[in-house]
């Protein structure tokens, strides 16, 4: 919080938190109600994942990727998304935090992940949470990873020739900055200085493989200077340093062109409910990052802030269990997609 | 009626619908100035501008995937790629992303898209400039393969390809760009995805074919009825959906059929055409399903003598015929 601000250059720079604040305290365009409703929100998304991970050693869920640790990146992106209001975002598998705070309700979470009918992404057809949910404006095709990348270059493309607005923002990981596609995508932004946010969640592990073993480099933002992007470190662990992070990037994105933000956060779980991370990581590293829980930091942050007090925070996450309790219920309930449905939608007619 | 060659077709069809429809546009390699290596594109860059002619990076992969942002935004694109040889890096997108999009999205994202690959040999191509790609994307639930043979199928289903929600293979045989002229008419016409088309009657064999080869199964077809042997000669013009129904029907009045592609004889389109024959004609057959195909080697070689061997032609399909009108 000591370093100077640094918006989105044509060079890399490390972003921190403003020190051009509004009266009260908080960055550009937002207020206390709206971090007392994101704080909310990771509360829900914390207990939501927590579940999943536990139905799935109930044999209720096959499989889950976790948000835990990234949830500060995916929402303070979001809230930026938000405020604009004219984002579209291509996600990936571990952004639970995203789909969520983009309007989907813990229920539809909850069928999603135990494949039935109700899953507003594939109905049952894909991976939880993958295919598109169009109404909150997000498409996440495949677990190909790094695929979506041109895609949403693309898109952005249509934006500029359509003559609209739109800014698109994609999220990947630190281990899909290594494919071919990220290179041709970013450089094809940098070409048409297109309005696209490549939003990299560097949690320094592909699956078990460390970011040593994956780049020669410690800043997946140096590359931007070579494709004519701006690119900007920024802590993902803190909300509010996100936040203004991205929305400078989605005003730079649509004025100047595309920007690389690679977002430092941490990941908290194994990297699927399949992975058992103590073959490959020393118990102490995950007690370590898991002092910077966002969770936690961000509840202390409203309670020294003053926006809620302890009291408020117990009941917000009293509330939040019961409305997982219940989204639970409801997934348990809902029917499997029936087969008949299966040839559905092959080809628009 | 003019008459045009495959490649005036192919770039009349693009300017129509261009004209028509201001979301239809083309980017890849060299499209713009240079108007395309096969000049498909000759001229758009003055007429619709470089907003709607993107040259592209050399990048195959960004191409595809680029094309199908747009599409999902309701852009038309038309994606060339340069030669066939070159779509495998783009295969992801395609294959992986594309064709599942709308499937995986339980009919929530639609690709308006037309993926033109000039493909094929017989142009001392080799390895690298001559491979038939369309058995790769026969096998692929959520794609529609085209490939026409002559200058008037071309422009009608390219236009239908281009006004089509759904993501589409537009493969056109480079030789024929040139070589094969027809007649197209110069008032507005299309031609449905899907159909195949009877290029001439026949009663005693039937032989199918697409593409380039379809004009060695008609030469051949003339051939023999000089040896009083009737062919009904079938243009697949569509190979998926495959028209199941005008082969069955042609085999059922022909009892033999023939089919005869350039692409490698083992898991192309013709054996699955094998298959169906056997399926559902059963009863009707006089003699073995036959195919003539390239062999199984990849792709012609370089070297005149091993091209020719490698590839169909109209005496070898004139024998085939012979032999099949004996059994
Ligand atoms: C092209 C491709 N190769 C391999 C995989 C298998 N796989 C799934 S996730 C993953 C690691 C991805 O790491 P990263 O991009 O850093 O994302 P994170 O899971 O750490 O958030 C791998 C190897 C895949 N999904 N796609
Ligand atoms: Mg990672």
């Amino acid at each position: 919080m000591t370093q100077p601000r640094s918006g989105p250059k044509n060079r890399s720079a490390r972003s921190s938190r403003s020190s051009k604040t509004s009266d009260t305290g908080l960055p550009r365009g937002i207020t206390a109600d709206d971090l007392i409703d994101y704080y909310k929100r990771m509360v829900l998304v914390r207990t939501i994942d927590e579940r999943i991970w536990m139905m799935n050693r109930q044999g209720k869920v096959p499989i889950a990727a976790s948000s835990q640790g990234h949830e500060a990146t995916q929402l303070g992106s979001l809230l930026a998304a938000e405020k604009d209001g004219d984002c579209f975002l291509f996600t990936y598998y571990r952004d639970l935090a995203v789909k969520m705070a983009a309007g989907l309700t813990p229920s539809q979470v909850m069928k999603s992940f135990m494949g039935k009918e109700g899953d507003p992404y594939s109905n049952g057809r894909q991976f939880p949470l993958q295919g598109a949910d169009l109404d909150h404006k997000i498409i996440q095709l495949s677990n190909v990873v790094a695929a979506g990348l041109t895609q949403a270059v693309g898109y952005a493309l249509a934006s500029r020739m359509q003559g609209d607005d739109t800014v698109s923002i994609v999220y990947f990981g630190d281990g899909a900055s290594s494919q071919g596609e990220t290179h041709e995508a970013m450089n094809f932004a940098g070409v048409h200085k297109l309005p696209v946010i490549f939003l990299c969640e560097n949690n320094h592990y592909a699956i078990s493989v460390p970011q040593k073993s994956q780049m020669a480099i410690t800043d997946i933002a140096n590359r931007a200077e070579g494709y004519g992007l701006a690119g900007v470190v920024v802590d993902g662990m803190d909300i509010i340093q996100v936040y203004e992070a991205t929305r400078e990037a989605i005003s730079h994105a649509r004025s100047q062109g595309p920007v690389l933000l690679e977002m430092k956060l941490e990941r908290f779980m194994p990297h699927t409910t399949d992975d058992d991370d103590k073959r490959y990581r020393p118990a102490e590293e995950v007690d370590n990052i898991r002092q910077r829980d966002p969770v936690i930091t961000m509840g202390q942050y409203m309670t020294e802030q003053g926006f809620l007090n302890q009291e408020q925070i117990d009941e917000i996450s009293k509330e939040a269990t019961a409305a997982i309790n219940q989204a639970t219920d409801e997934g348990e309930e809902a029917p499997l997609p029936d087969p008949s449905t299966m040839f559905d939608h092959l080809f628009k007619d | 009626m003019a008459v045009i060659s495959v490649i005036e077709a192919v770039r009349s069809a693009m300017q129509e619908e261009m004209r028509r429809d201001s979301s239809v546009f083309v980017l890849g390699e060299d499209v713009g100035k240079r108007g395309g290596v096969f000049l498909s594109t000759q001229g758009f860059l003055d007429e619709f501008g470089e907003s709607r002619v993107i040259d592209t990076p050399l990048a195959e992969a960004s191409i595809m995937g680029i094309a199908l942002g747009a599409a999902f935004k309701g852009m038309r694109p038309i994606p060339e790629v340069q030669f066939s040889d070159f779509v495998w890096p783009s295969i992801n997108q395609l294959v992986g992303e594309a064709a599942r999009a709308r499937y995986g999205s339980n009919g929530q994202l639609t690709v308006p898209m037309v993926v033109r690959i000039p493909y094929g040999g017989g142009i001392r191509g080799g390895l690298y400039h001559s491979q038939n790609v369309e058995s790769f994307f026969f096998h692929v639930p959520g794609l529609k393969v085209v490939s026409p043979g002559t200058p008037y199928d071309a422009k009608g289903l390219l236009k239908s390809a281009i006004r089509d929600d759904n993501l589409i293979i537009f493969l056109e045989h480079k030789k024929s760009y040139r070589l094969v002229r027809g007649e197209v008419p110069e008032e507005e016409y299309t031609i449905p995805i899907g159909p195949s088309d009877v290029k001439r009657q026949g009663s005693n064999i039937t032989v199918v074919s697409y593409g380039l080869m379809l004009h060695h199964c008609l030469e051949a077809a003339e051939l023999l009825s000089q040896e009083d042997v009737d062919v009904e000669v079938v243009d697949l013009r569509t190979l998926r959906p495959l028209d199941t129904e005008t082969i069955i029907n042609s085999v059922k009045k022909t009892g033999k059929i023939l089919i005869v592609h350039e692409d490698n004889l083992t898991g192309g389109v013709g054996a699955e055409i094998a298959a169906i024959v056997a399926d559902q004609a059963f009863e009707y057959l006089d003699g073995p399903i036959s195919r003539l195909c390239g062999p199984d080697i990849p792709t012609m070689p370089f070297a005149q003598s091993l091209e020719e061997a490698y590839l169909p032609n109209t005496d070898k399909v004139a024998s085939a015929l012979r032999e099949l009108a004996q059994y």
